[in-house]
């Protein structure tokens, strides 16, 4: 049964997208009586529209993201199609520079690279050509976005946690520092603790309550094609892509640059643009084998980013029971790991497994008023309608 | 957002913001499809001091139709639709106004497809200027327009039964363009299954080209088309059979022999009264004619299911205009009634005003009087009852479990029961949810695009074409609501399959190239946590590092 307007709980989580969707099997998993609200239907936004990959090694969850993928179909009870390991092709010098930063983090933190040579990434990647190098990163991996959301959704609801979707949150009840709950078309929803996890709306809904958090919208874009014999190692990219060959074959792969958008427009559809074609300019070039695998579809998504494109989680010391949750255009992959941090937030107002220190939100206390124009961070010129 | 008196600042340059392609072509007015409505459109155009470019994707290369793309052509394609001088010359035999038009001046590109709208809005707005996709046999490439009209004609509503995915069965529509615009049909016996106003006029004309239509199936009480063209192809013969369902089609490797049909009760139940079978080389798919709306869908415009457009069509105004002012439909691709289908006029007549609305947005006044709207006269059948009608005489009441999305191989249990697709390994125990089926969605009617990133129904290199009403259908049926509820499943450019090497030829700037990044190439993104300073304003970032996204 759908819960009723009237009704509350102890938390509340706004957004159900694989952040608020986590967070939400997590408090359930502790017997927490959870609700999420979702403004449409679970994983429609980012979360249902990225390209799924898993290897984080710059951020501080780097380590729980990767504890957690081997083990999170068992965890969940439904299947993410996660695969482990990533390679990265290198067509120039440049690139074999930059992805060996991988490699640099990854070993700080106790995990193994092969550097590969042009005949290795032949051997191993058939649809591969002429490359200048490349990585075998023993560590991240990728997994199908479409079924990790449903399976958190799933997972959530077997532990007694409820969902309600197409239901937009567009106000608040407050009672001196705290929230008290949430107001919706279905009538309004008490709390003892509020999570929000909206994605882009994340920043104007904190604003509702007092609190700024500053974020721009943008978006991007990815295409696929038809099914392809499967490659013994699925997650390869490279050349400026980020990607993966899906369980079933198809080449699936994004990249390139974004435009920035206005929160107001990011409730309309995304639609992909001839950008389409950079992208498989770029996917030619690293699987020049596939050159007749034929592109079948494309799409767009929209994403939030703080100023330093690095998440938010935290809670503001304005309020006592509020809990924001942003990943900053980079939350796929960490969504197992930062469900949990937001669940220990909640709980215990500290995160117990991963110093979240540099992803607080106190860091932007300083921040230019202007700082969208002077980051650039700003639409194309309106027009064309 | 920039204070006034301020210079303005740099825009970000890994963004889109001046990587705009060249668009190596440009037109005013282009027109897509050279059926009725859109030659007709492009000769209302044509001579007034505006570039007209009108585009066909005809003569279709055999490997697109052999994927069954645009429309389900059943493999029963002639060899001499390999030879692709002899497909032009045909298609232009076909069609002699295409002749006209390139009299007229207008740029007419035949072979050519467009696989995608990319009209410049709020979100996509880096481009600077509307354009579209086209691509014809050696390359893709873009082309700039300031206003375009759409007539992209109709395709056919799949429909599963056993063996439905053998050679020979095929779509009406894609049997009628084989035969009228290439000679290049193979068939000799065909069944029809349908008997509306579309079905039979195909089937009247294929029978004037020779086919032997053996028979009639039609799933209803009555033939609802045009009594007169019944009758005529009773009179060559064609067994009518309704209240009665194509349960099986049997063949060898060359493809269908025959048909085995069985009789139906009003709620496609088997009466249980013997099946019978019947030979034929050719099945063809008439339970729906759809408007093929794929570029206009995804390019934007609003589109919503109206039964008297005989389902969903884009929404106009009175002069053929989308939601999106400089996107006009005419044609089939604007809906499809009986009346329109009977009579070419109509489509012409829609061509013509839309002609006359871009004409003026062009700046260019219009001559003589202008034409009424042109409005569906009323359906003569529920196109929304019609299609569940089908679905649950064909599929949910089969004996077996027909797939019904051939490309990725998922049959009507699976959709109905939300099963993960073969390539997880089946059996295995489903989750406690999963279990649930449809229902686990939480969402009624479910969407069918929630439905295919589960199962994976309508996924496949087809893209959907055959199976989306289909599945539609389905989710209306097994959800117990109006088959208008159910929301349509999203197209996505490229609306025609391209391959990869040749999306990849089209040009790009040289901005594009030096600053690409695989994520927002933002360095603070992708400092590592132990190397984060403490707090962070736009003074003090740094702007240097590897960008490289993880
Ligand atoms: C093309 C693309 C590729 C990407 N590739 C990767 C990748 O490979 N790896 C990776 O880790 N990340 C990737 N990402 C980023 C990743 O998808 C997102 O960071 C992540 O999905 C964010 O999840 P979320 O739950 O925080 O937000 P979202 O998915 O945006 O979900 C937020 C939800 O909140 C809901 N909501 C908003 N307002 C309200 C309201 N008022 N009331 C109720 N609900 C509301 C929205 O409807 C939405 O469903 C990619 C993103 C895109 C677009």
């Amino acid at each position: 049964m759908s819960p009723q307007g009237g009704e509350g709980a102890a938390v509340i989580v706004i957004g159900g997208g694989v952040t608020g969707l986590s967070a939400g099997w997590w408090l359930a998993r502790d017997g927490i009586d959870v609700l999420v609200i979702e403004a449409g239907a679970i994983g429609w936004a980012a979360s249902g529209r990225n390209g799924g990959g898993c290897s984080h090694h710059h951020s501080p969850l780097f380590l729980e993201e990767q504890r957690l993928w081997p083990m999170l179909d068992e965890l969940l009870g439904y299947p993410t199609e996660f695969r482990p390991n990533r390679i990265r092709i290198a067509l120039d010098e440049r690139q074999f520079r930059l992805y060996r930063r991988a490699l640099e983090n990854g070993a700080r933190q106790g995990f193994r690279t092969d550097v590969l040579d042009p005949p290795q990434i032949r051997e191993l990647v058939p649809f591969a050509g002429e490359a200048y190098g490349g990585y075998f990163y023993h560590f991240g991996g990728h997994a199908n976005p479409h079924r990790t959301v449903q399976a958190y959704a799933w997972a959530l609801q077997d532990h007694g946690g409820r969902l309600l979707q197409h239901t937009p949150v567009l106000g608040f009840d407050t009672r001196g520092n705290r929230v008290a709950g949430v107001r919706t078309p279905r009538g309004a929803f008490a709390c003892d603790q509020l999570v929000i996890a909206a994605g882009p709306a994340t920043g104007a809904l904190a604003a509702q309550l007092g609190v700024a958090l500053p974020l721009m919208s943008a978006r991007a874009e990815m295409i696929v094609t038809e099914p392809l014999a499967l490659m013994a190692t699925g997650a390869v990219d490279g050349n400026g892509l980020y990607g993966r060959q899906t369980l079933r074959g198809n080449l699936a792969y994004g990249g390139g640059p974004h435009e920035w958008v206005e929160l107001q427009d990011v409730g309309a559809r995304a639609h992909s643009t001839v950008l389409q074609a950079s992208i498989a300019r770029r996917l030619y070039a690293l699987f020049p084998k596939a050159a007749h695998a034929r592109v079948i579809r494309s799409w767009a998504g929209f994403i939030e980013n703080t100023p330093d494109g690095r998440p938010v989680l935290d809670r503001p010391a304005s309020l006592e029971n509020l809990t924001i949750a942003t990943l900053s255009s980079v939350g796929f992959g960490l969504s197992p790991a930062a469900g949990r941090a937001v669940r220990d937030l909640v709980v215990s107002g500290r995160c117990g497994f991963a110093d979240l220190s540099t992803l607080r939100l106190g860091r932007f206390a300083g921040l230019e008023p202007g700082w969208r124009a002077l980051q650039g961070w700003l639409p194309a010129a309106a027009g064309g309608e | 957002m920039v204070p006034p008196g301020s210079r303005p600042h740099a825009p970000d340059p890994a963004s889109v913001t001046g990587k705009a392609p060249p668009i190596g072509e440009a037109t005013d007015l282009l027109v897509i499809g050279a059926g009725p409505a859109g030659v007709s459109a492009a000769l209302a155009a044509a001579g007034r001091g505006v570039p007209v470019t009108l585009v066909d994707e005809n003569p279709i290369p055999l490997s697109a139709m052999g994927e069954e793309v645009p429309l389900h052509f059943g493999g029963r394609m002639g060899a001499v639709v390999a030879n692709r001088n002899a497909m032009l010359e045909a298609v232009l035999e076909a069609s002699p106004r295409l002749a006209e038009a390139v009299d007229a001046g207008i740029d007419v590109r035949l072979g050519t497809a467009a696989w995608g709208l990319f009209p410049r809005r709020l979100t996509t707005n880096w481009i600077g200027v509307h354009v579209a996709g086209l691509a014809d046999a050696d390359r893709a490439y873009l082309i700039g327009f300031k206003q375009v009209i759409v007539a992209c004609g109709r395709r056919d509503m799949g429909l599963a039964f056993e063996g439905w995915e053998r050679p020979g069965v095929m779509g009406a529509s894609a049997a009628y363009r084989l035969a009228k615009s290439y000679g290049a049909l193979e068939a000799r016996t065909a069944v029809l299954l349908g008997a509306g106003t579309e079905a039979l006029q195909i089937a009247d004309a294929l029978s004037e080209q020779g086919v032997r239509i053996a028979a009639i199936i039609e799933q209803a009480e009555i033939a609802g088309g045009p009594q007169k063209l019944l009758a005529r192809l009773v009179g060559k013969g064609a067994r009518v059979l309704t209240r009665h369902i194509i349960e099986q089609a049997s063949g060898d490797s060359r493809g269908v022999t025959a048909v085995r049909v069985a009789p139906v009760d009003g709620l496609g139940r088997r009466t249980g009264q013997p099946l019978q079978s019947i030979e034929c080389d050719t099945v063809l798919l008439g339970v729906g004619a759809v408007a093929a709306i794929e570029l206009l869908e995804a390019g934007g415009c609003a589109v919503r299911f109206q039964p008297e457009r005989g389902g969903h069509a884009p929404l106009l105004d009175g002069s053929q205009r989308t939601s999106l002012p400089y996107v006009y439909a005419a044609g089939d691709c604007a809906g499809i009634w009986p009346s329109k289908t009977l009579c070419e006029a109509v489509a012409r007549r829609e061509g013509a005003i839309a002609a006359r609305a871009a004409l003026e947005a062009l700046g260019v006044r219009a001559e003589g009087a202008p034409e009424a709207p042109s409005t569906p006269d009323g359906p003569a059948a529920d196109a929304a009852l019609e299609r569940l009608a089908w679905v649950r005489a064909a599929i949910l009441q089969a004996p077996g479990d027909p797939q019904v999305c051939q490309c990725e191989e998922v049959t009507c249990a699976d959709i109905l029961s939300l099963r993960p697709p073969r390539y997880l390994g089946r059996p295995r125990a489903p989750g406690a949810r999963e279990s649930g089926g449809l229902a686990a969605l939480e969402d009624v009617p479910p969407h069918p695009d929630a439905v295919k990133r589960l199962t994976r129904a309508g996924m496949g290199p087809c893209q959907g074409r055959r199976c989306r009403e289909q599945i539609a259908a389905l989710l209306a049926l097994a959800a117990g609501r109006p088959l208008a509820d159910v929301p349509l499943a999203t197209y996505r450019p490229p609306v025609r399959p391209l391959r990869l090497d040749q999306l990849a030829g089209l040009a790009e700037s040289a901005a594009m190239a030096q600053h690409w990044d695989s994520w927002f190439g933002m360095p603070t993104q992708w400092v590592p946590f132990w190397r984060v300073p403490p707090s962070y304003t736009v003074a003090a970032r740094c702007t240097e590092g590897p960008e490289a996204a993880e």
